[in-house]
């Protein structure tokens, strides 16, 4: 067996057994099944459950990947102690720690929509929430890996990972609308797409709204979006846009990693 | 076994190591030794490859070290303190680190010496602190390299078994391989080196016999001989 799948076992085996990851299941899917228990079709479940994935699991993903990271630090300097390719550690340290944080989050939320598969909710929604949650995941686990990687100092790093989080959520909304109203007289509609595109938490969001006859919820940024480029291509771009925003900080946590003294 | 030669390497301002060169015999306890920041855990770090010399080479078994790190093969790494993730078993731990390094030849003395096989299926985050000690231990023992390097062994084991890591280093060194051991108590370290390196403020003071050090200080003991070095060190740099 080679190294990423050795190191990515341990990690599955270590974070499997997690408190916080089963708490982290265990929420989604209470919550899930608390919707569907409460009267609520698959669409309205489908609708409340994005709104709560576009807030908590980058939070989630941001804080516990962070603190992870600096936990696992004495272990990975053993590990790096053996005959092993860093980059072949990196990949397999970062995927034990993605993987279970998607499998968890599509887990805690694909098990309900496949009890209650009969209410209603659109097959190609539910993909599409499933798919952006694992998106979310994988990139905001490489995000808080990068800023654990780049920040030595472990409260710096973990207020660091709070402040993205609160900008690509809190801060984002904030400043397209102040942007909106501030220039609305002016064609804001590329400077808005760019600005879309720059959020990984807008761009799930525009994801899994497109698949959903919702236009009243796609929100200014998200209307735009659909009327600029249609449904096939959008949901192309979008997804595009989140695979780029996984991969270029995955790249550079790998390069840092790579580079950095332990 | 492993050769540093003109070693240096800065953090920021400070100068963590400078122009330090030393050799390891094959077959000898090299001890290691220094005030804290002195740079002892640096060096021993770019001998790991986990840490990058800014300049100077690095040679083990004759062999320039390879930046794929192939050269670790070679080594044996007990760091000084002992981390592991809280739910893996000690079963998974040392399974992970004897397949990292698939066909090499395991050494199970000590891991039976410290009844590893009563706790393989513990989770670590159970175990004491001295317990994660010996798993530390056992995996630095688990093979057969040419070269341990240990940092700070017995630090947190209890005096038995750190009679047995002791002994197991004996032994290492009666099989012709080499050791370099970091530790503050030096009576310990007198009782197993050979050669002992002395770095004060990232430079390689003295660097030879643990005999011609009493010689040069005049002193009797090894850790009156490194007291002496230090104050001499100390009026240095007033």
């Amino acid at each position: 067996m080679n190294v990423v799948t050795l190191v990515l076992q341990a990690g599955l085996r270590d974070l499997s057994r997690n408190r916080w990851i089963v708490a982290y299941t265990l929420c989604f899917l209470g919550i899930a099944e608390g919707l569907f228990w409460f009267g609520g079709t698959g669409p309205q479940v489908l609708l409340s459950l994005l709104n709560l994935v576009l807030l908590v699991l980058p939070l989630v993903a941001l804080v516990f990947g962070t603190i992870h990271v600096y936990a696992s630090r004495e272990f990975v300097e053993l590990l790096l102690a053996q005959p092993v390719p860093r980059r072949a550690l990196f990949t397999g340290l970062y995927l034990g720690l993605a993987l279970p944080l998607a499998g968890a989050f599509v887990l805690g939320a694909g098990i309900p929509f496949a009890v209650h598969a009969r209410e209603g909710a659109s097959a190609a929604g539910v993909a599409a929430l499933l798919a952006a949650g694992i998106g979310l995941s994988l990139a905001f686990a490489a995000i808080a890996t990068w800023i654990a990687l780049r920040t030595d100092d472990r409260l710096k790093g973990v207020g660091l990972a709070l402040g993205v989080w609160l900008a690509a959520t809190v801060g984002y909304d904030g400043l397209v609308l102040g942007a909106a109203a501030a220039f609305g007289d002016y064609p804001l509609e590329r400077p808005l797409l760019a600005l879309m595109l720059a959020n990984p938490v807008d761009v799930a969001r525009v994801l899994v709204l497109t698949q959903l006859d919702v236009s009243a919820l796609m929100g200014y940024t998200g209307a735009l979006f659909e009327h600029t480029f249609g449904t096939a291509l959008g949901t192309t771009i979008a997804a595009l846009a989140l695979v780029l925003w996984w991969a270029v900080p995955l790249g550079l946590a790998e390069r840092r990693f790579g580079a950095r003294d332990f | 076994m492993i050769t540093f030669d003109n070693i240096g390497k800065r953090f920021g301002q400070l100068d963590a190591l400078q122009d330090v060169s030393l050799a390891v015999r094959p077959g000898a306890v090299t001890a290691l030794v220094g005030p804290n920041g002195s740079g002892k855990t640096t060096l021993i770090k770019i001998g790991l490859g986990l840490t990058r010399a800014d300049h100077g080479t690095l040679h083990v078994g004759g062999h320039p070290a390879d930046a794929a790190g192939a050269y670790r093969r070679a080594i044996g790494y007990m760091p000084q303190a002992a981390h592991f993730p809280a739910n893996l078993r000690v079963g998974d731990v040392l399974d992970l680190v004897e397949r990292l390094r698939p066909g090499e030849a395991t050494d199970d003395e000590l891991a039976r010496a410290f009844d590893m096989d009563g706790i393989r299926d513990k989770f670590v985050g159970t175990l004491s602190g001295g317990t994660r000690q010996k798993v530390n231990a056992v995996i630095a023992f688990l093979f057969r390299p040419a070269l341990l390097i240990l940092d700070e062994p017995t630090a947190g084991l209890d005096p038995l078994s750190a009679n047995v890591l002791k002994e197991k280093i004996r032994a290492v060194r009666r099989a012709e391989r080499s050791i370099l051991v970091t530790s503050h108590i030096m009576a310990e370290l007198e009782s197993l080196a050979d050669d002992v390196a002395f770095l004060c403020d990232g430079r390689l003071r003295f660097s030879g016999a643990v005999g011609d050090l009493l010689s040069r200080t005049g002193e009797r003991s090894l850790e009156d001989a490194i007291a002496t070095l230090m104050r001499t060190e100390r009026e240095r740099a007033a």
